[in-house]
């Protein structure tokens, strides 16, 4: 009975297509994008917004006619900040889900412990997680789209170099994010000309960093403080900062491009600097920005439906969803070697992190550019040129 | 019943690689086995010793990165790097146990609950050896030149090592040791009285269980070949508690149950998205109301009275 049915389904179906009603799309088999992401735990501030981005994108692509005529559909799970639980989930997309494609991987944890089992399945995989190391050296089946640690403390240290400074503290977080900035900190520094004078840590949810600032400010001949955290901790060092009534040029890192970091630190902020993507200056940009039209309308899309600020994060989810689209479309198929060949032949997509270019030896694709440094100036982000 | 439940759970890990339909649910089954196998070591503890150890992910941790940090750094062979592992886990748990088991009350609980964050603080802060909180690789486990890979040949090897430690705990509860074990449990009191050193057999079994838990996080490590400093984290040690209350305290069997149970609940609810820790916490709340002595233990003693 049931199979009877089907029939009758499908061959109205074909009926239809015939008839050229435009169903098409919804009678197809639909392209599945698998997605593993720390929607909850310590990480959910980053995951959060990677999957409304991607749960929101993918709707509205099939609500334009799907790709290749056929619709997406995303299977989502959330790994809790975990990255025992992101191999597992890892696995069942792959074994269970069958998926095509995935994109996903908040945390560079995460991701670590999902690439052996890409590599193997042999499955595309896009990560939304930060740190050199996912595409460094390159995976065959591995990219990703958020901008590297090293990226940042380059352009941190080239903007204190156009200043004239070169003698640097570093207070870096032992979080993942802030140990793996630290690391290419100090490799940066050293390559670029940039002394460390101090290199002091702190944790994750310390609430006062007086004691390294003060060491800091005792230590002779530093001439800019740069910061490598992520979510409080950089807002305690601004305020701590000022108590101490430090005036040394301050630099953070890209983690905390966001508004909630104004905010969080109050007047303390002012005069902060850091790298960030176009995204966050979306309507500072100038009129001719290739980037422009592309964040204003993620800002737009993302804001009306959530009724809350973007963040770089979403954004990342947002470019590796549309090159995983773009390539699906140029591959004209689901099959994975084409897919991912297509992935890496990716040449001036514009996302909301910049223009990416990829390459069989770079599979981010990004370079300065894509960070503009920023400065904090009454109460709001303004570009340094 | 209880003759039969051995030769039961052997046909049951027999007959499942014919059913299992992909890799995925090998996969399930492993970790199922591996926290069966966990727990089977800390409910001997918390059951019969009536201690509970909240650092367990702590010790499980130092054999998972003692079978990634010696072989990758300093070239130790992985088999040597298990054992090493699992003996410094039990040196150290014995350092740890020798003056607690002295004293009466739940000191164990407090030591082995700072000890454990000690052990995932230093795993995530020695940066250099252990890649930190992004964790490491772990090179794979080869014995006698071949190299295990693949959930097929890995279930075997974990199927093999639940039945051995379900069939060498139940032994264990049949020995002298045992028996003295079982006093312990009945009354403390009484089990002095008979000759029972209380001390040295809580401190035996403490140090037989996190033996335990650390050869399963070297094995776990090898099969998994990547670890996150999470693995040590205190929450984990929580799971594994739970897991031993859930199936039943002082159970063999309800460890097993507890640990099929508790790992398939997240990935059954993993479709829930969002509510799926709600719905953990209700299913956990509901056990301890309707079944405070664990499932097998309760169920074991209503079939007993229906007879």
């Amino acid at each position: 009975m049931k199979k009877f049915a089907r029939r009758i389904l499908a061959t109205t179906a074909g009926i239809a297509m015939a008839a050229g009603l435009g169903t098409a799309a919804m009678a197809a088999e639909p392209i599945k994008i698998g997605s593993v992401l720390s929607a909850t735990g310590p990480a959910a501030f980053l995951g959060d917004p990677e999957a409304k981005t991607l749960q929101l994108y993918v709707e509205k692509i099939n609500k334009e006619g799907g790709v290749l005529g056929r619709p997406l559909q995303l299977v989502h799970y959330d790994d809790g900040s975990d990255a025992t639980k992101a191999n597992a989930f890892g696995k069942r997309l792959i074994e269970d889900d069958k998926v095509d494609i995935i994109v996903g991987g908040t945390t560079t944890g995460s991701t670590m412990s999902m690439v052996p089992l890409v590599e193997k399945a042999e499955v595309p995989f896009i990560s939304l997680a930060g740190a050199v190391v996912i595409v460094e050296p390159v995976k065959k089946w591995v990219f990703k789209t958020p901008h590297t640690d090293r990226m940042a403390a380059e352009k941190v240290f080239e903007d204190m170099k156009k200043r004239g400074l070169t003698k640097v503290a570093l207070l870096s977080e032992t979080s993942g994010f802030g140990a793996s900035g630290k690391k290419e900190s100090e490799a940066m520094a050293a390559k670029m000309g940039i002394t460390l004078l101090a290199n002091e840590t702190y944790g994750a949810k310390d609430t006062d960093m007086t004691p390294q600032l003060t060491k800091i400010k005792n230590t002779p001949g530093v001439q800019a403080v740069f910061v490598f955290g992520l979510g409080q901790g950089p807002s305690v060092v601004n305020k701590n900062f000022r108590q101490l009534g430090m005036t040394l040029p301050l630099y953070h890192a890209h983690g905390v491009a966001s508004e909630e970091f104004i905010k969080l630190s109050g007047p303390a902020a002012e005069g902060v600097r850091l790298p960030a993507a176009a995204l966050l200056v979306a309507n500072k940009l100038a009129a001719n920005d290739p980037q422009k039209p592309v964040v204003m309308d993620y800002r737009k899309t993302y804001g009306d439906r959530y009724k809350e600020d973007v963040s770089t994060f979403g954004g990342h989810a947002y470019d590796g969803l549309m090159i995983a689209v773009d390539a699906i479309k140029r591959a004209g198929s689901t099959d994975k070697a084409k897919v991912r060949d297509a992935i890496e032949a990716t040449k001036g997509y514009v996302g909301t992190g910049g223009k990416v270019n990829m390459s069989p030896t770079d599979h981010m694709g990004l370079d300065l550019s894509a960070f503009r440094m920023l400065e904090v100036k009454n109460g709001d982000w303004t570009l340094v040129e | 019943m209880k003759r039969l439940a051995m030769p039961l759970l052997a046909l049951i890990l027999l007959l499942l690689p014919l059913v299992l339909p992909n890799m995925y649910y090998y996969d399930l089954v492993i970790r199922m086995t591996i926290n069966a196998v966990i727990v089977l070591g800390l409910n001997l503890l918390i059951g019969f010793a009536g201690q509970i150890s909240l650092g367990h992910a702590g010790f499980f941790g130092i054999g998972a990165y003692a079978s990634a940090v010696l072989p990758t750094h300093f070239g130790w062979h992985p088999v040597a790097a298990l054992l090493a592992g699992a003996v410094a886990t039990a040196l150290l748990a014995a350092l740890v146990a020798k003056p607690i088991f002295r004293l009466h009350g739940h000191y164990l609980a407090m030591a082995t609950l700072g000890l454990g964050i000690i052990i995932a603080i230093v795993i995530r802060n020695e940066t250099g050896y252990t890649g930190g909180p992004d964790g490491m690789a772990v090179p794979p486990l080869a014995i006698f030149g071949h190299e295990i890979s693949g959930e097929r040949e890995w279930y075997w090897v974990f199927a093999a090592n639940l039945l051995l430690s379900v069939w060498f705990c139940r032994n264990l509860m049949d020995s002298p040791f045992g028996r003295a074990l079982r006093a312990l449990h009945g009354s403390e009191v009484a089990a002095q009285v008979v000759g029972v050193d209380l001390a040295r057999y809580k401190m035996a079994i403490f140090v037989f269980s996190a033996f335990f838990a650390s050869i399963m996080g070297s094995l776990t490590a090898h099969y998994v070949g990547f670890i996150t400093p999470n693995v040590a984290d205190f929450f984990h040690s929580i799971e594994l508690v739970t897991m031993v209350v859930v199936g039943g305290m002082a159970s063999v069997f309800g460890s097993v149950v507890g640990a099929v149970l508790l790992t398939a609940l997240p990935q059954a609810l993993a479709a829930f998205d969002g509510w799926e820790t709600v719905a953990f916490g209700a299913i956990l709340m509901l056990f301890m109301i309707f079944l405070p002595r664990g499932l097998v233990p309760t169920l074991a003693a209503r079939f007993g009275r229906g007879e």
